[in-house]
């Protein structure tokens, strides 16, 4: 098993991770780079969130009853009905105030007990969002890299999205008006424009031409908007009730607008997923201790239990044979292997832990720095060879900050980790979100996302053990890739005996 | 081979109407439980219910329910239709619906659900048991008065048959869409279980609104015909009940609007396990003999193979590794051949038909113009008559059938129906106020034509695209194979046809392309969500238009450069290279 104490220890302070090459990570001052991207907070407009409506604004008006009422209905729903009614007791009969308030509270009853089955419903869906999804307080709130070409999309605190392309000069933004806290934004693959948006109320599937030389998309005909029909009138009842249909796990046809609702007994919903990339399974957590795994060829799931706490975060081989995962308050990586056939194999019984990351303490010059613990989430390259894991850290003191460190991974023919490093950015910032690009040609790009706004880029230069994939054209025109390839070509050796 | 494929889709109609007959008793015994239940009396129902069950009674209608059971399983069978009929035209959907065969569906949908309607109205007991009930007259002796209430539920289920009758052919309800996601039978089958509770519920609610609608102001007409034949007496009840007072009854509502969830309840889910048996997925026999299955003209068995092909290029390598087999001797690729063969007439057909389709909406709007310009310059004085003539000329079945010229929205008429423009041949031509008003008042009593024959925007591009669910998984299955063959194609059988098939997609691609910009084609139909009917297939043309995007992409990623050394003709070649660099 691999451990911390093996890494070699983390950057002096002031120190940035700039690359890996010569099987060892770089380290310098931060250089500014053209894809290196910075969004300061204040650039941002920002608007209150506080407020779900702007009732506030405007002056009481005495309406007729039923005036009120249907407005209660279409803003409340059925409680909003019903709280309408038993505060208008002079208006009404008394026994129709009477019994609605009766109904009132049975069914606020009802909801608390259906909330004290699944304590996450009870949460608003702000800070629902903040509790599930992998970012909360980062001005960059989401990151995808397009699955084939070197641009990637960027959602933004202010609830907009630009997308970046070093070959374009245009920057496409993206408004709309459902696009409200955005948790995750993905771009689908096979297509060179779709990009699918997932919002605080609905899903939202932008269609940015790639050829297109407009750069603000407001509220226009560009995108296709999917609501989760039943959601849309219960968001409006009661909270408890409404993440229900959010959470349940619906593949949908984008195209065709259908969609096909998985139906499990227990988990209550859904709060990560990730798809295997050869598409054969599909990782579900849920905010219990337990966790799915669906085959996408007949739809099935094997269950997984966890001890500790919900699965908090997966990533996949790239032949989708292999699951790294991690759960909730530990700090350890599990792993767990399954076949392409489904049918002739149930897979493994027990996941197998493969990484322990507990908290070491490095000495360095600045002092003794305390590294690992919990885990936020993990990243894996499209080849295999390197894996990325962004350690929560402790907010509360000042020397465990959250930090990245990367693994040399090998899949076939055995399965073998080793330390790599550790990357870490500029003093201050933490990192927050991570990604890889999905074909960098050089070895592996790490894209991270900082806590101050900034989006740095980070390469690992090395030559693939596996057999190179083909017909991916298009590495990104790094300044870096361009200086050295060929340093690194005769070097490749050197890394193969390390690891 | 049709003897093989007649069996076949028998055998799956007969397990799918066997497990419906199964479903049967515990949804029957959910409805008695319902249908009796009391609040103040829990116990007293319980026994009652249980002492209903097994009552002689309660065996023979149970046996003629199962019955209507199977009856309502061989007309699914015997209607279904894995491509929709989309009506063009409101006068189009009234033909379906007066169509022989339709009117036939109709009334045996009526008697059965009369009879299952008679059979919950002896489960319900109480004061429906009987049609007739002997009553004392005020002279003294007794004589057979009716009950008003047996006869109201006979008559509601009746009605409620007979409007799901009528639904079924507005909403397609005989459409079967195959599902993209793959499932056991028994999961789908509990995935939809809740929708189909919901769609009877809401359902029934409705129609039991209409009947009782109807019942109000038509239904002394059955009362007094069915007193008259059976020599019944009009009961002295205190109320008839096709008065306010009577129809006020809450316990009389709650039980039509039961045994009405109950009928439909019982026929969705006959609906639905047909659906789930026919569309489930098929293995076929990979071999050469067998792509005959491909060839032929039943299209409910293409479907099934079609399926087949795109799961089987999808999902298995051995079957795909059987798929660029050579054969023995001779070292001919007959499987790929067949296959790549059929797909490509397939899409090619598809191609056709789009490039026709457009052709014709071009031209139409030119050609008509011109004509009637030209006519309009020699003959201005009789201009009436000959719009009309024109009118009264245009065959009345043009609007049954989706054509792809349609007289009616010709620019002729748009001329006539809006103001006439300057510069127009018209204009200068059509001015005598006197002809203007003739033209007016021509078209004031056409109006009502003019909303039966009018086109229903975009039903022509449903109607394009109604069996395009062939072509998608032609789509899908020729992609991943050309896909797997640049790993797994070793003697490279699949290299030989590339050129012909990334053509053909293009092609495709571009008459799809011009397609959507026509109007309507685009816009997105509004979807329902709490029916029975399947709505698949208004979006099928997106759907159609995703998949071709996505196979193009699929063999572009793959392949990437090497496409360069693929013969294509420079214009394919040109856009090919937008794939490549993904600026589609």
């Amino acid at each position: 098993m691999c451990s911390l104490a093996l890494f070699p220890p983390p950057l002096p302070y002031g120190q940035t991770t700039v690359c890996e090459s010569n099987n060892e990570l770089l380290s310098g001052s931060s250089t500014e780079d053209q894809l290196n991207l910075s969004f300061p907070r204040e650039s941002l407009k920002l608007h209150s969130r506080t407020e779900n409506s702007s009732k506030a604004a405007f002056l009481d008006h005495s309406e007729t009853l039923w005036m009120r009422s249907a407005a209660a209905w279409r803003d409340g729903g059925l409680t909003g009905l019903l709280n309408e009614i038993t505060n208008s007791h002079p208006e009404v009969p008394k026994w129709l105030s009477m019994s609605s308030g009766c109904i009132l509270a049975l069914l606020q009853w009802v909801s608390s007990f259906h909330g004290s089955l699944f304590p996450h419903l009870t949460l608003s869906s702000e800070d629902m969002i903040a509790e599930f999804s992998q970012v909360s307080d980062c001005v960059v709130r989401a990151f995808a890299w397009h699955p084939h070409t070197d641009k990637f999309a960027v959602a933004l605190l202010d609830d907009s999205i630009k997308i970046y392309n070093p070959k374009s000069a245009t920057t496409p933004t993206l408004k709309h008006r459902l696009q409200r806290n955005v948790a995750v934004v993905q771009w689908k693959p096979l297509c060179a424009s779709a990009l699918a948006v997932g919002c605080q109320n609905c899903l939202l599937v932008w269609h940015v031409d790639p050829c297109s030389l407009s750069t603000r998309y407001v509220n226009s005909g560009h995108v296709q908007k999917i609501e989760f029909s039943s959601l849309k009138k219960c968001q409006k009842n009661s909270l408890s009730f409404t993440f229900n249909a959010v959470l349940n796990f619906l593949v949908w046809d984008v195209a065709a607008e259908s969609c096909v609702p998985l139906q499990r007994v227990g988990g209550g919903g859904v709060t990560f997923l990730s798809w295997s990339p050869d598409g054969s399974h599909v990782l579900a957590s849920t905010p219990s201790a337990l966790f799915r795994v669906w085959e996408t060829r007949m739809w099935t799931c094997e269950r997984w239990p966890c001890i500790k706490g919900r699965c908090q975060s997966g990533c996949w081989s790239p032949d989708g044979s292999r699951l790294l995962f991690t759960v909730q308050d530990e700090a350890v990586i599990y792993s767990l292997t399954f076949t392409n056939t489904p049918g002739t194999s149930k897979g493994p019984h027990a996941a197998v832990v493969v990484a322990d990351l507990s908290e070491t303490t490095f000495s360095t010059p600045d002092g003794d720095i305390i590294v690992g613990g919990e885990i936020q989430s993990l990243a894996w390259d499209p080849r295999g060879e390197r894996l990325a894991v962004l350690l929560k850290g402790d907010p509360r003191a000042a020397d465990r900050s959250p930090i990245i460190a990367v693994f040399k991974t090998r899949v076939s023919p055995i399965f073998e980790l080793l330390p790599c490093g550790f990357v870490q950015g500029e003093p201050g910032a933490e990192p927050r979100l991570m990604q890889f690009h999905p074909n960098f040609r050089h070895g592996a790009l790490l894209t991270v996302c900082w806590s101050s706004g900034r989006i740095t880029h980070v390469p690992f230069y090395f030559l693939s053990a596996s057999i190179p994939r083909l017909g991916l054209s298009g590495s990104p025109t790094l300044p870096h890739v361009q200086e050295r390839p060929a340093d690194f070509a005769n070097q490749s050796l050197f890394t193969e005996f390390i690891s | 081979m049709q003897e093989m494929s007649d069996r076949l889709l028998n055998n799956k109609a007969a397990a799918s109407i066997a497990w419906a007959v199964l479903l049967l008793p515990p949804s029957t015994a959910i409805f008695v439980i319902l249908s009796k239940f009391s609040v103040l009396h829990p116990i007293q129902t319980i026994s009652e219910c249980f002492s209903m069950l097994t009552s002689a009674t309660a065996i023979f209608s149970f046996i003629l329910l199962c019955g209507v059971i199977i009856m309502v399983g061989f007309l699914n069978f015997e209607y279904y239709t894995v491509i929709p009929t989309i009506a063009c035209s409101k006068i189009a959907l009234f033909g379906q619906l007066l169509h022989p065969r339709q009117l036939v569906n109709s009334l045996v949908h009526c008697i059965m659900g009369m009879i299952v309607a008679w059979c919950s109205a002896v489960t319900i007991g109480f004061r429906y048991e009987t049609l007739g009930h002997p009553c004392a007259q005020t002279d003294g002796y007794h004589q057979m008065c009716l009950n008003e209430y047996h006869l109201i539920l006979l008559l509601g289920g009746a009605f409620v048959g007979f409007s799901h009758s009528l639904l079924g052919v507005i909403h397609n309800m005989n459409y079967v869409s195959f599902h993209t996601v793959q499932q056991y039978k028994y999961l789908r089958f509990k995935g939809c279980l809740p929708l189909v509770v919901k769609c009877s519920a809401t359902q029934a609610l409705y129609s039991v609104r209409n009947f009782i609608v109807v019942y109000y102001f038509l239904g002394y007409i059955p009362r007094t015909w069915i007193c008259k034949t059976l020599n019944l007496h009009l009961g002295s009840s205190a109320h008839p009940l096709d008065s306010i007072a009577g129809l006020l009854d809450l316990s009389l509502l709650y039980h039509l609007w039961i045994s009405a969830t109950f009928l439909l309840f019982t026929w969705y889910i006959t609906l639905l396990l047909f659906r789930i048996f026919l569309t489930e997925h098929i293995h076929f026999r990979l071999n050469p003999t067998d792509h005959q299955i491909l060839v032929l003209s039943f299209p409910k068995f293409q479907f099934l193979a079609l399926q087949d092909l795109a799961l089987l290029s999808q999902h298995s390598p051995l079957r795909r590794c059987e798929v660029f087999s050579l054969s023995q001797p001779g070292g001919h690729p007959h499987n790929w051949n067949a296959i790549s063969k059929e797909c490509l007439s397939l899409l090619a057909d598809l191609t056709q038909r789009l490039v026709a389709y457009h052709d014709t909406v071009a031209t139409n709007g030119r050609a008509k113009s011109l004509s009637s310009g030209s006519e309009r310059k020699t003959s201005s004085e009789t201009s009436g008559t000959l719009i009309s003539q024109k009118w009264l000329s245009i065959p009345l079945t043009a609007p049954f059938t989706p054509d792809l010229d349609s007289p009616f929205m010709s620019p002729a008429l748009r001329r006539l129906a809006a103001p006439v423009e300057q510069g127009s041949p018209w204009y200068g031509t059509v001015q005598s106020p006197h002809i203007m008003r003739r033209v007016k008042n021509f078209l004031a009593k056409r109006v009502l034509i003019v909303y039966l024959f009018n086109k229903l925007p975009e039903a022509s591009s449903q109607a394009l695209f109604a069996d395009s669910q062939a072509h998608i998984w032609a789509l899908e299955g020729l992609s991943y194979l050309v896909q797997a063959s640049f790993s797994e194609d070793q003697f490279g059988v699949v290299q030989t046809t590339l050129p012909s098939i990334l053509s053909c997609m293009l092609v495709l691609q571009e008459a799809v392309d011009r397609h959507f910009k026509l109007p309507h084609a685009s816009s997105k139909p509004v979807r329902s969500t709490s029916s029975m009917g399947d709505s698949t297939y208004k979006t099928l043309r997106f759907a159609l238009r995703a998949t071709l995007k996505t196979a193009i992409y699929r063999i572009t990623t793959t392949f990437g450069d090497h496409l360069n050394a693929v013969q294509l003709s420079a214009e394919h070649r040109k856009r090919l290279q937008q794939f490549l660099e993904y600026k589609e």
